[in-house]
């Protein structure tokens, strides 16, 4: 087969991947972390520890808050000096665990030898089981709990697993270290998934762009011999890493709106959840590391790192180690330059699915004045949902949410391609997400009302 | 955090493209033909142009300020566009009074009463010139050439192509003789077309819009619906009755089909945004532009082909939408 | 000649009048029979069609109204009270006086009061910018001044202050109409009684965080200390998650909660005298020793009585 990609839209920005020579180094622990409760996406985690209480690593440190939500583990070891709310990157107040730091003490039951484990386990409820109680939730930005994702629906099955390992933000290197560095592990955690999945085949796609991740990836296939397993080249274009656009590419299939993967039978899991379910499934690790990359625009090489870092260690903390800002940043942003948010609060912590801190120059970064649209149509090129960036634009501001909801505002994913495109630097992405919202609104308060009206229907037809 | 950090929403970066940067790369598309055009017609053909570009700048500029008082957008180059494209479709003997006032319909009729860039209806060069063509048909078709910096192989006479076969046509004569004593030698056409300097070389035209295709500023699709109807509509005509109806090759070389189907045509503003929509309303642009040709009393339909399309794009908009992804 | 004439005319005659005799027709066929009333009520309207009421336009609540049985549930804001009485003599329905409103804009936080701690740089909406995260202050409660309740306002009343950085509300133009609040994703603007001659008193924070940490982020946060609520004598100011709230319908107007903030988060508008601390504060203090001493006379007969 040759080079995949997705069918529509889509855009070509530098990969800027400067630290793709930096080897995963291991960050020093700080004195205190301070571990979120909501890492994931869907409820937050209760926490079941109290101030003065004693953890090591890798202990529970608090419950799933609901079906969708996740286990949350002490990364440290060391006593819990508060249960209290701490502001997040975004400055809104979340619940934190915070632990003061007393040496390094680990849960005897995590394997924490280096030696690979390749024998698959023959119960699969066993390793779900695993993988839930070690509060492994997907690490390519949503952070949605990989269990859940793990168990299809009754009635849908499985067809292909697809492990992505596009990795199309430019600067982030993290996926592309661990692919590099531990390829024989991210393949056993994907046979471990496909096993749970009832054997479907598996596809890793990787960007054209990563050559030795390709040929690291391609050589722990061929050596580990898991049936159903093979490397697929993707084209570089972002965003080839989006759920729906790597469907697309590697099954030629679409998901319809409203519906999620597994409708087409699909299974969608970044490589750096595949190494966590390795490690939570052969090792009993919990997922309390992850990998990190410091980089920027007009930062030097010799600057910039890939960390293994443990979750609830304060960026400022890691900004410190990396050397302090430097003084060209204008931006810090948390994530990559097309999805990641931008950091207010330096203080905040970092989590899960954290995987850089990117600094940008004012050049790189700043808008320009919005001038008037000259509909050009390149936002609506550059859609790779092919929608009409410009029309829901106008429709948003005309606060029109029938039209909104017929142009389908509500399928957009937020790739930020619009606006990255527009030569007018109109805000799309801006109003749209506020649009997708509203829009949303409508929707759920609209099924909300069928379900009561069905239900009504139901007890009265009962009451007969 | 003692300095203050940048904060917004996603996307952190952008493409690096701007209205500007989209307008000088036209402006660059345009340079070859118009540097062919110069050499032909010499200086007055620069002065026709120099007036043109500066009385739509100068207009847009001194509109904007004082009577709509708001931040001028004379720095996207977008007038200065409109000023090169109205002056390649003008004659270069042409009074430069004519000039200015073309710039005035273009600028004050056409596109500031509209909202200014991204608001117009129809192509402002377009409307200018149309507006010249019914106000002034004498000095509108006076295609008697200046003289040039250099002197072009072929004799170029007081008439463009189109004009003096109309004008051949009506005096009873037919295609073939036509062509026989004008002496127009068809492979000629692609460096030497004569008229106007946006008319003169589809050679120089197709070069310049290969650079837009390349810098991704245009898509090919209206230019080939254009031209592809034009050809298909002659090539029908022409194979039946060959006395009458002029070939393939002279209807897409001749008059303003080059500069109309890859300049005109692709205007963001006034072209639909959907590929399909752009394919109907270039159909729509090559049909009617025959049919002036062949049937019409004017030797040219290009300009109003494309303003009565024109007309046509906010239905186009509304009835044709991208293919969206999972909405089979 | 003149047969053409006389045939073009005869012709143009009585299709006219046939096609008279169909809209005729069609008139009266069609003819919707709506309640009078409802344009009455509608002439009476301000004729603002903002919505301020819940309802579409004038003449949707024009309709509503003569189709309800009373008119409790129905208010313009914009008319207020003269309107509604007009409405209610043509329905032939009574409606209680309700006291003028005017928007209040909850948030002192300006420029030299809150540092800005880093620079927004997105759409300039305030509904983007919340959805974002905090803002580009330590507040995480206050305006955001972006200006969506100036666009939000139909009415000219609402402009941002370019020297505060908040928007200004004009008391003359003010309806009341909602818009505003509605559209403010902080909450910050209230509707709140208008006072006698423009008198009022109000909480001007909306600053959930404890004391140190508000004060931090700004230095006209109300800090939730509760010497407000300790001082008012009519039960009106409450403090809850550390943040001081007047009720406008128990407040009497007597300044002293606004004389004892140590922050100044109070504020009394349209006053006619500035207000003298210091002897409101003396008051205050007479009072709670008259209050002491008052106790301590009851305790001492109480002593007297046991013993």
């Amino acid at each position: 087969m040759g080079k995949l990609t997705f069918s529509m839209g889509g855009v070509h920005p530098h990969d800027s991947k400067f630290s793709r020579e930096c080897a995963i180094e291991e960050l020093p622990l700080p004195q205190t972390v301070y571990v979120s409760m909501a890492q994931h996406l869907g409820a937050p985690a209760k926490p079941l520890v109290a101030p003065g209480d004693k953890v090591v690593v890798g202990q529970v440190i608090a419950e799933p808050g609901g079906f969708i939500s996740a286990f949350v583990h002490s990364p440290v070891s060391g006593t819990v000096k508060a249960v209290a709310p701490r502001k997040d990157l975004a400055g809104n107040s979340v619940m934190h665990v915070e632990i003061a730091v007393e040496g390094d003490e680990w849960d005897p039951a995590i394997d924490r030898s280096p030696e690979l484990v390749t024998a698959i386990p023959d119960d699969k409820a066993a390793i779900l089981d695993k993988i839930k109680a070690a509060g492994v939730v997907g690490l390519g930005g949503a952070t949605f709990p990989t269990h859940v994702k793990l168990c299809p629906p009754p009635g849908k099955v499985a067809e292909c697993l697809i492990l992505n390992g596009a990795e199309c933000e430019p600067f982030l290197t993290s996926d592309f270290r661990i692919m590099v560095e531990r390829p024989k592990e991210i393949v056993v955690g994907a046979a471990l998934m496909q096993k749970v999945l009832g054997g479907c085949p598996c596809v890793i796609g990787i960007e054209e762009n990563k050559p030795e991740a390709i040929a690291s990836m391609r050589a722990a296939v061929a050596e580990l011999g898991y049936p159903n397993m093979q490397v697929q080249v993707l084209r570089k274009r972002y965003p080839q890493g989006g759920e729906k656009q790597l469907i697309d590419a590697v099954m030629r299939r679409q998901v319809k709106s409203g519906g999620l993967p597994i409708d087409v039978g699909a299974v969608v899991q970044n490589v750096a959840t595949s190494l966590a379910v390795y490690e939570a499934v052969q090792k009993n690790k919990p997922l309390i590391t992850n990998v990190l990359t410091i980089t920027g625009d007009q930062l030097p090489v010799s600057r910039q790192h890939n960390y293994l870092f443990r979750i609830g260690i304060p960026l400022s903390y890691i900004v410190e180690q990396a050397g302090g800002i430097p003084d060209s940043a204008a931006k810090l942003i948390s994530g990559g330059p097309m999805m990641g948010k931008a950091i207010s609060n330096l203080d905040a912590t970092t989590v899960k699915g954290s995987s850089s801190v990117l600094f940008l120059s004012e050049a790189a970064t700043r808008r320009q004045p919005e001038t008037k649209c000259i509909r050009c149509g390149k936002c609506a090129d550059a859609c790779p949902m092919g929608l009409e960036p410009f029309l829901l634009n106008r429709l948003y501001k005309a606060g029109d949410l029938d039209a909104l909801e017929q142009n389908a505002a509500q399928d957009c994913i937020e790739c930020g391609c619009c606006l990255y495109s527009c030569p007018a630097h109109i805000s799309l992405l801006d109003y749209i997400r506020q649009a997708k919202g509203q829009v949303m609104g409508v929707i759920r308060a609209r099924a909300a009302a069928a379900k009561a009206a069905a239900e009504a229907a139901k007890a009265a037809a009962e009451a007969k | 955090m003692d300095k203050k950090y940048i904060v917004s929403p996603n996307p952190h970066i952008h493409a690096n493209v701007s209205t500007t940067s989209i307008m000088r790369d036209v402006i660059i598309a345009l340079c070859p033909a118009i540097v062919v055009s110069v050499l032909a017609y010499g200086w007055a053909e620069l002065l026709v142009l120099a007036v043109s570009v500066l009385s739509c700048v100068l207009l847009e500029w001194a509109v904007t300020r004082w009577m709509m008082k708001r931040p001028s957008t004379v720095g996207d180059l977008s007038a200065v566009v409109t000023g090169l494209l109205l002056a390649m479709n003008l004659p270069s003997a042409i009074p430069l009074w004519i000039v200015f006032i073309g710039a005035f319909v273009a600028i004050c009729v056409a596109k500031l009463p509209f909202g200014g860039i991204g608001q117009n209806v129809f192509n402002p060069a377009i409307t200018g010139r149309v507006f010249l063509l019914v106000s002034f048909p004498a000095q509108m078709t006076n295609w008697n050439p200046t003289p040039g910096f250099v002197s072009l192989p072929d004799a170029i006479s007081g008439a463009t192509p189109l004009s003096a076969l109309k004008e051949a046509l009506k005096s009873g004569s037919t295609i073939p003789q036509f062509m026989e004593t004008n002496g127009y030698d068809l492979a000629s056409f692609l460096w030497d077309a004569g008229a106007s300097a946006g008319e003169i070389s589809a050679g120089a035209l197709l070069l310049g819009f290969v650079y837009l295709l390349v810098r991704r500023v245009v898509k090919p699709w209206i230019p080939i619906a254009v031209l592809g109807t034009m050809a298909i509509i002659s090539a029908i005509f022409h194979g039946v009755n060959p006395e009458v109806y002029t070939g393939v090759q002279f209807n897409l070389l001749t008059g303003g089909a080059m500069l109309g189907a890859l300049f005109m045509a692709t205007d963001y503003v006034t072209s639909p945004m959907s590929t399909l929509g752009g394919v109907i309303y270039g159909v729509g642009i090559g049909a009617i532009a025959m049919m002036i040709r062949y049937f019409g009393s004017y030797p040219e339909g290009m300009s109003f082909a494309i303003l009565l399309m024109n007309c046509c794009v906010p239905l186009l908009n509304m009835w044709f939408h991208q293919k969206k992804y999972g909405r089979a | 000649m003149t047969q053409t004439f006389i045939w073009t005319v005869a012709i143009l005659t009585v299709l006219g009048l046939l096609l008279a005799l169909i809209l005729f027709w069609v008139a009266r066929k069609f003819k919707v029979e709506e309640d009078p009333r409802i344009d009455e009520v509608e002439k009476v309207m301000p004729g603002a069609n903002c919505g301020g009421c819940g309802f579409a336009g004038c003449r949707a609540f024009a309709d509503a109204a003569v189709k309800a049985p009373n008119l409790d549930n129905q208010y313009c804001p914009v008319g207020g009270d003269e309107v509604m009485q007009k409405v209610a003599s043509i329905l032939g329905f009574t409606v209680a006086a309700k006291a003028p409103q005017v928007a209040v804009v909850r948030c002192n936080g300006t420029c030299e009061a809150r540092p800005r701690t880093n620079e927004y740089d997105g759409a300039k909406s305030c509904r983007v910018k919340a959805a974002l995260y905090s803002g580009d202050t330590g507040c995480a409660f206050g305006c955001l001044g972006c200006g969506d309740c100036v666009a939000a306002c139909q009415f000219g009343a609402l402009s941002m202050d370019p020297a505060t950085g908040l928007p200004v509300v004009d008391e003359d133009k003010c309806t009341a109409c909602g818009a505003c609040t509605k559209a403010c994703p902080k909450h910050i603007i209230e509707l709140r009684l208008k006072g006698p001659r423009g008198m009022r008193e109000f909480v001007s924070c909306m600053n959930k965080d404890k004391g140190p940490a508000a004060k931090k982020a700004c230095a006209n946060a109300c800090i939730g200390c509760g010497l407000c609520a300790k001082t008012c004598t009519h039960d009106a100011i409450t403090v809850t998650d550390n943040v001081a709230y007047i009720d406008f319908n128990k407040c009497k107007l007597c300044r002293e909660c606004e004389a004892v903030c140590p922050t100044g988060a109070i504020h009394g508008v349209n006053f006619p005298k500035e207000l003298d601390k210091e002897a409101v504060k003396k008051r205050i203090a007479d009072r709670k020793a008259k209050a002491a001493e008052a106790a301590k006379a009851a305790e001492e007969k109480k002593e007297v009585a046991n013993g």
